[in-house]
Parts: C-alpha cells; sequence; structure tokens
C-alpha cells in the first residue's frame, strides 16, 4: 500500500499478481510463502504502472510522489504489517461507519461490490458509490497509509474493533436469506478479527473482541429457529453449541486478561464465556454475570447495559433487587420506549410473584413496535402462565 | 498537502467583552506558537461576525448585491486557518487544538491542488 499510496492501483496490481499466481502455481507449484510473494509481485506491478504513467497524468497524481517518498523500508519488510495499515486506513475515523464497513470488506477482505451490497441489502450502485467515495476520500483528503502512532492507537484501535463488531453483528441479526451471492458475514468477520489478532496479539481489546465473537459464534447453529427466527439463550439446544469455538473463545480470553488491561469487549467476552460454561440455563452463575456487568456498566454505562446489569443482579440477588434498579427514574424514562424493558420487567415481576404486575409490564410491551416473532412469543407466554384470567 | 481549518463558532462562544475573551486570545496565541514550534507553514485570520457580511451574484451579467446572508444555523463561520501538513491526521489533530473547538466546530478540508 504504501509504495503506491493509491487504492485502486494497489488494488489493480494486487489482482495481477493473484492471476500471474494462479499461472505460475500451476507450473511450479505454490511457493513458500504465498503471502509475501504475491505482495512482491504485485509491489513491482505497481512500480511499472507507475513508471507507465504519461507525464500529464504523473503531474496530477502529485501525491503519488509523496507517498513514494514515504516508503523508505526495504522491499522484503514485513507483510503483516501492510494489512494492517490496511485495516487502519479503511476504519479511519474520518470516514462514516458504513464507510469504513464497506472498504474493510472490499479491501481487506477481498469481497466484491456485489457481495457486500447483497449483505446490507442494499443496490450494487448504492454499495459502489459508498466503496468508491471511501476511496476518493482516502486518496484526495490524504488519509495515511500507516498504524498509528502509539498515542492514537487507542482511539484508532475502538474504530477498527467497532467495524468489525458491526460485520459481525449485522452478520447474526441477518436472516439466512436466499439470494445467490450471499456472504456470510459472520464468517468475514470472524476472519478480519482473527487476521487482527494475529497482527496485534498483545492488545487486550483485539483478543476481547476476537474472544467475544467467537464465544458468541459457537452458539450459530442453535441461534435460529427452522423459520430463521432467533431463539433466546435460554432455549437454545446448548448441545449443538461447537466446543471447538468456546475452546477457542476461551484461550483468547485468557491471553487477553494476561495483558492486565480490562476493557468493553473483554468483559463481553467474559459474560459470554459464563453462558459457554453452563451445562444448561438454569445452572448459568448470574452472580458472575452480575459482577461482570457491574464492570461493563463502569466502563460503558449505557441504558442497555444498565437493563442487562439489572436482570443478572435480578436472577442472582433476587427479583426484588433487579427489580429497584430497573424501576429507577434515570432508566426508565431513556428505555419506556422499548418494548424490551417491559418484557424483561414483566419477567422480573413474574418472578417474584406479581403476576399481576408482570401482565401489566407485558401490556406495555405489546403497544411498542416489535417483531411479529416476539409479539407471538409474549403472547404464549403470557397465556401459558394462565395471567388472560388475571384482572 | 495543504487543509483548511474552517471553524464556526456556536452560540456560546466567547465574545469581545466577556471576561472569557482574554483567556480566548491567550489561547489563540498558544496555538499558533505551537504550530509554529512545530515547524508547520501556516496562515489564517478571525472574520468579522456575520452581521457585516455582503453577497454579490452575477445573473445574466448583471451584480447583484445583497445584505447578508444572516446566520440562520446555530453555528457561524468566525475564521480558518490553512496549514501544510502531511496527512490528515496531522490537520485532525490541530483541528482539535483550535480554541473555538470547545465552542462550535472545526471542518477540515483538503486544498485542491490546481
Amino acid at each position: 500500500m504504501r509504495i503506491v499510496g493509491d487504492l485502486q492501483y494497489a488494488e489493480d496490481a494486487l489482482q495481477e499478481a493473484c492471476a500471474q499466481a494462479a499461472r505460475e502455481w500451476g507450473d511450479a507449484g505454490v511457493p513458500l510463502n504465498p503471502q509475501g510473494w504475491l505482495v512482491t509481485v504485485a509491489r513491482r506491478r505497481a512500480i511499472d504502472r507507475f513508471r507507465s504513467l504519461s507525464a500529464a497524468s504523473r503531474r496530477e497524481r502529485s501525491l503519488w510522489d509523496r507517498a513514494l517518498s514515504w516508503d523508505t523500508e526495504p522491499d522484503d519488510a514485513p507483510i503483516p504489517d501492510d494489512r494492517l495499515r490496511l485495516i487502519f486506513t479503511c476504519c479511519h475515523p474520518a470516514l462514516a461507519r458504513e464507510v469504513q464497513v464497506a472498504l474493510t470488506l472490499h479491501v481487506v477482505g477481498g469481497l466484491t461490490t456485489a457481495e457486500i451490497a447483497s449483505a446490507f441489502m442494499v443496490s450494487d450502485s448504492t454499495m459502489g458509490q459508498r466503496i468508491t467515495r471511501g476511496k476518493r476520500k482516502i486518496r484526495e483528503a490524504h488519509i495515511a497509509y500507516r498504524v498509528p502512532d502509539d498515542e492514537d492507537l487507542p482511539t484508532r484501535l475502538e474504530s477498527v474493533l467497532a467495524t468489525i463488531y458491526l460485520i459481525f453483528t449485522t452478520g447474526y441479526l441477518a436472516p439466512t436469506g436466499s439470494s445467490p451471492v450471499r456472504v456470510d458475514l459472520l464468517d468475514e468477520a470472524l476472519r478480519l478479527a482473527d487476521v487482527l489478532a494475529e497482527l496485534l496479539p498483545d492488545c487486550a481489546e483485539v483478543l476481547g473482541l476476537a474472544a467475544l465473537m467467537h464465544l458468541t459464534d459457537a452458539r450459530r447453529a442453535t441461534r435460529l429457529d427452522m423459520g430463521g427466527l432467533p431463539i433466546d439463550l435460554e432455549h437454545q439446544d446448548r448441545t449443538l453449541w461447537n466446543s471447538d469455538e468456546i475452546s477457542l473463545g476461551l484461550t483468547l480470553l485468557s491471553r487477553a486478561r494476561n495483558c492486565d488491561e480490562p476493557g468493553p469487549y473483554q468483559l463481553q467476552a467474559a459474560i459470554a464465556a459464563v453462558h459457554a460454561r453452563a451445562s444448561d440455563a438454569e445452572h448459568t452463575d448470574w452472580a458472575m454475570i452480575a459482577t461482570l456487568y457491574d464492570g461493563l456498566y463502569a466502563l460503558t454505562p449505557s441504558p442497555v447495559v444498565a437493563l442487562n446489569r439489572a436482570v443478572a443482579i435480578g436472577l442472582s440477588r433476587g427479583p426484588l433487587v433487579g427489580l429497584a434498579l430497573i424501576d429507577e427514574p434515570e432508566l426508565e424514562a431513556s428505555l419506556r420506549r422499548h418494548h424490551r424493558y417491559h418484557v424483561v420487567r414483566g419477567h422480573l415481576l413474574e418472578l417474584s410473584g406479581d403476576a399481576r404486575g408482570a401482565r401489566r409490564a407485558w401490556d406495555q410491551a405489546l403497544e411498542l413496535p416489535m417483531s411479529a416473532h416476539e409479539r407471538t412469543a409474549l403472547l404464549e407466554h403470557r397465556a401459558a402462565l394462565g395471567l388472560d384470567e388475571v384482572r | 498537502m495543504r487543509y483548511m481549518l474552517i471553524i464556526r463558532n456556536g452560540e456560546d462562544h466567547p465574545r469581545p467583552g466577556d471576561e472569557r475573551w482574554d483567556q480566548l486570545m491567550a489561547d489563540y496565541g498558544a496555538f499558533s506558537a505551537q504550530l509554529a514550534s512545530y515547524g508547520t507553514p501556516f496562515s489564517g485570520d478571525p472574520l468579522a461576525p456575520p452581521d457585516t457580511a455582503t453577497t454579490v451574484r452575477v445573473k445574466n451579467g448583471e451584480t447583484l448585491v445583497t445584505d447578508g446572508p444572516f446566520a440562520e444555523t446555530k453555528e457561524w463561520f468566525s475564521g480558518y486557518y490553512i496549514l501544510d501538513v502531511e496527512s490528515l491526521d496531522q490537520a485532525l489533530m490541530a483541528a482539535g487544538m483550535v480554541p473555538s473547538a470547545q465552542w462550535g466546530s472545526v471542518e477540515v478540508r483538503p486544498v485542491m491542488d490546481m
């Protein structure tokens, strides 16, 4: 990247190198370090093309001269740096999140515009424009292709991690579509997280995010029912959870812990780990989860985290303790327009033996927008408890 | 690479005569000194408030002069810097050091080389 300083040229050069690779590997077998070899070839190609540019277009590309002059490292510079530079450039905070996501999948993940468009359910032309706009801004605003200094690293890394996690959650929530060019965003996001964990093996939150994603992804087979609708954690068949992926997640998490720099992704991963370790929903260590949510709330005091914390406290220290937190005016004010607040409140009321209160909470939830699936589930739950007769 | 920092003041920005004004001026002095200490070539000026603005348009060869525009938005263009730095990151860092950014915004735009 550094050596050409222009995303489009770098990509073209890489594609040419891949084409050449396909030709040569057929004859001579795969080189020992295929990636290093590819980048070396791509670099030579880019320089060739740069040399072949006419004088006029060279003047237009005066930026390149500066980009070229930055390159002080020898040709055999370590490859991981290039990928890291690419990731940080695509996720630069000067780019909108949707642009970061599109560029990361396209440039780092190698997905086509059509594949990304289909994954995010937008038209090819919309996605094409988004990618073009991102590349143009990188070029024209002169976003540097480099790994940020130690001083800027934490904030810049936040942006990278948020982008990768957004790709993951989009994939996790996406309906299993029937589009012919469907790409599994879960796989793409996991691959990106693994690459990042390999490139930054001592960054606690990088390991934390990879751990969180693997521990969550371990439930992939059970996250949707036959009709493609989400299944609650509580009702998932845990025997179908992927134990290899759980071990991988736990290993990543313990490596993160050794860094001794707790962060939100590590805490969320630790919460996922508690669920992963429980043989069934009944045996969940809610006290541990409540402690972890205390930590998460201290770092990221959002209403949603507050609600989850209240639930965990309610399930470990008694429903009334949880309800007291849920009923705090500040939390009520920020979440009362969200059905989940009332659903959760209803469940804690039910646990406390207040069937009437639970019914009232669920009535409030049913007045708010929620998916048809959730509505049906809530109505069924209410009917199963015989609360329809309670007045 | 040159960038323009376009400074917009928000409603609660200090005004001349405010007790915060002298401090603001001192902060701008310190900001200029810091840019100079980095060896960054720069220029810049503050602008008089928007009620001093006059707009000129040319329609069908005729020059029209109108009073205004009077700022309808809550932030008004109050000054600019042009910096010559290596990359956007440095321009963004400088933008974050502009004292008025606390009560408004600083837009960072690359200057096109023509």
